[in-house]
């Protein structure tokens, strides 16, 4: 199952001068670009691990694309994203984050359904993959 | 976009790079070697776009660039002009600059410098690393000096990542010269030697006239002779730095101006108010080389 997270997730993936274009879009507006990756892809799973620190004071895409391709060397079986922090005042978060890199199979979720007090039904979805140890998922 | 180093279309008028060399003339007084090389360089960007449109090969060249000369013989200056050069000339493709020295490049500790250089790399791309003193990255009589460590990043980048980012290193001849014999490498990475010489009094005096010019002042007549009296007097002075010497000498005459005038500004008109005359240059220690103790730490 194709997972779908962050912007232009329902579109084919990105190609490289795509993601390019976009990174140079967040630069022209003064945004601070950052590389993460994860192979515990739940949805609540906010908290991705940093690739290298967040890029301040860039102005041209090569350096970003430099760190893209050093992720996917290492870590050619994880997804990566690359989010765009925008630290303007009333802003302080992230404007753009999408995946730039995802594992050749996504085995997809399991929906669990557990009983709960009386006849209440509570559901729990959970990624296939994590049931391997992390690392070895994918 | 994922455009090539040079212009994506491949059109690079003669025209508008005809005018970016007279441009070039007016703003730097002297240099002729520098003015030479950046016109060789704009020349094969000419013929290289025109070789485009023929169909025939065209290979990107390397840009990076290494600066010597005495001290204030313009190479900053040239190398903060030569990325908006390049961003116009359509070897760039944003064209800022960043001014970086060893401190910027080297890390503390074990490990600390490899992300910070590749940080300040990442920051120069698209336009020129300048580093300036560049031969303070190398310290051979410390061999665990992390220098060496910046060094490799550095030279890996400027050969991997040429159309991304060019370099230009500055400092003065005899240590760069070291330098570069301690680091072979390095030396062969640079297309561009440029050696910077000193300048003629004339052009000094031009130099200085142009200076004046941007602070909205002027010499009177008598102030131009007493100005060329006092540059013959400095150079042969120890630590003359050329055209610093010169921006020295005329921000003290501004000084010695503002004090003539004050106490009677009431009645100053804007002819006083932006001329030098030959008293405020004449009063300079320099020129009272009598009493010349002080003369050569007023740098």
């Amino acid at each position: 199952m194709r997972v779908t997270q962050g912007a232009f997730s329902f579109l084919p993936d990105l190609t490289d001068p795509q993601i390019r274009a976009q990174v140079e879009y967040c630069l022209r507006n003064n945004w601070a670009v950052s590389v993460e990756y994860t192979d515990d892809i739940h949805p609540r799973n906010t908290y991705w691990e940093m690739f290298g620190m967040p890029m301040f004071d860039l102005r041209d895409a090569a350096g970003v694309m430099a760190e893209i391709h050093a992720c996917r060397q290492r870590h050619p079986k994880h997804y990566i994203r690359v989010n765009a922090f925008d630290s303007t005042l009333g802003w302080e978060t992230v404007r753009l984050s999408f995946l730039v890199n995802r594992p050749q199979q996504e085995p997809g979720f399991r929906l669990r359904r557990t009983e709960s007090h009386g006849r209440v039904q509570r559901y729990e979805i959970e990624p296939y993959a994590t049931e391997q140890p992390a690392g070895s998922r994918y | 976009m994922n455009e090539p180093a040079g212009k994506p279309d491949g059109a690079v008028g003669e025209q508008e790079v005809l005018a970016l060399l007279a441009e070039l003339d007016r703003d730097l007084i002297g240099l002729a070697p520098v003015k030479r090389r950046i016109r060789d360089v704009a020349a094969l960007l000419v013929v290289d776009s025109a070789r485009r449109a023929q169909a025939l090969p065209v290979a990107a060249p390397g840009l990076h660039m290494c600066f010597t000369g005495n001290p204030g013989t313009g190479k900053t200056t040239v190398a903060l002009k030569m990325a908006s050069i390049l961003h116009r000339l359509g070897y760039v493709r944003k064209g800022h600059l960043v001014a970086v020295t060893r401190d910027d490049l080297v890390g503390q500790y074990i490990g600390h410098t490899a992300p910070k250089t590749r940080e300040v790399l990442k920051r120069a791309m698209g336009g020129v690393l300048f580093i300036d003193e560049a031969y303070y990255l190398y310290r051979p009589e410390n061999e665990r000096d992390y220098g060496q460590e910046a060094i490799e990043i550095l030279l890996q980048v400027m050969e991997n990542q040429r159309e991304d980012l060019v370099v230009i290193l500055a400092g003065y001849k005899d240590r760069m010269a070291r330098f570069f014999e301690c680091n072979p490498g390095f030396s062969s990475r640079i297309a561009h030697h440029i050696d910077f010489p000193d300048y003629s009094p004339e052009e000094l005096e031009k130099i200085a006239e142009l200076m004046l010019e941007r602070m909205g002042y002027r010499l009177d007549d008598g102030a131009h002779t007493a100005f060329a009296q006092y540059l013959q007097a400095r150079m042969k002075q120890p630590n003359f730095a050329n055209a610093r010497s010169v921006r020295n000498a005329l921000d003290r005459a501004r000084l010695r101006h503002a004090s003539r005038l004050f106490g009677g500004i009431a009645g100053a008109d804007r002819e006083t108010l932006s001329t030098i005359s030959a008293a405020d240059i004449l009063a300079s220690r320099v020129l009272q080389a009598a009493q010349s103790e002080g003369a050569t730490s007023n740098e």
